[in-house]
């Protein structure tokens, strides 16, 4: 359906992530808030999904875990800033793996002819704490408009000498 | 993943991936490098130093001059990575389409059985 656009912006640590989908802001609004819904979306298919807290509500606070089929676990928590209505969310956001690095995610609903665009935008406290989660795989993080590189590292790739190592 | 954090790094200066792209039709000299910039040959070295650092160019000496040589290893596994992120994304929110479509006030007359 959509396309997930995915943007870093060079020297600010932030991230910008948009998709629209075919349907009415009122249903996007109910799978982000209503934790039976959320966890049908939210996690990556190989893991489990288990939601402890989802209260989405000024000064409400939210934790999942993801498990996979090793028994490894991963968690992550935080909380639910201002009104959370159709028109938008705030939360912070913080992987369990790397405490302290706290991220504030902001998101839109932006509804037009029945169909709805959602922008996110992300706020680390710093390059180097965007860079730390990259560095960890797990997620939320990605490195300075680096996504908007991936044609060009396509490009180097292709051209790439076939084979190297001529003996002189 | 060190070395895939100072390969994004090295990739988020705009003259490095223009470096690279030039690299890419073959080897090159510093000086060969620096004529379509408006930047000083030191300047080069300094973003060249980089790149070796992430190990996404390798430096040799032919006769006098240092030539500089893509390496296409980490770049391929930045773009693994750059995949997965993506990847991660795109099954999240098609599993929110899917979801979305269950939500919706059916239209389709097959659906249509009381759903009371």
């Amino acid at each position: 359906m959509g396309t997930t656009k995915i943007d870093a912006p060079a020297g600010v640590p932030f991230i910008d992530i948009s998709r629209e989908f075919d349907a009415p802001r009122e249903l996007l609004y109910r799978a982000y808030t209503e934790p039976e819904l959320v966890k049908q979306w939210l996690g990556p298919r190989k893991y489990e999904m288990v939601i402890d807290r989802w209260e989405p509500r000024d000064g409400g606070t939210w934790r999942y875990v993801h498990r996979d089929d090793d028994g490894n676990a991963y968690g992550f928590h935080g909380v639910f800033h201002g009104p959370q209505s159709v028109d938008g969310m705030l939360q912070t956001f913080e992987f369990e793996g790397a405490p302290g690095h706290v991220s504030l995610d902001s998101l839109k609903f932006e509804e037009q002819d029945g169909r709805t665009v959602i922008r996110t935008h992300s706020v680390y406290q710093s390059l180097e704490a965007r860079d730390a989660m990259v560095a960890s795989g797990m997620g939320e993080g990605v490195n300075e408009g680096f996504i908007r590189l991936d044609d060009l590292i396509a490009r180097l790739l292709a051209k790439e000498p076939a084979g190297v190592g001529s003996a002189t | 993943m060190d070395q895939l954090s100072s390969v994004f790094g090295a990739l988020a200066d705009p003259t490095r991936r223009a470096i690279l792209a030039r690299l890419a039709e073959g080897d090159r000299t510093v000086f060969e490098l620096t004529a379509p910039f408006s930047v000083s040959q030191p300047a080069i070295s300094r973003h060249l130093k980089v790149l070796e650092g992430a190990g996404l160019i390798s430096r040799s000496r032919r006769a006098t001059a240092r030539l500089s040589h893509i390496e296409a290893e980490p770049l391929r596994d930045a773009t693994e990575w750059l995949a997965k992120y993506q990847a991660f994304w795109d099954e999240r929110f098609d599993q929110l389409d899917a979801l979305l479509a269950t939500l919706k006030p059916s239209s389709e007359p097959a659906q249509q059985q009381e759903g009371a």
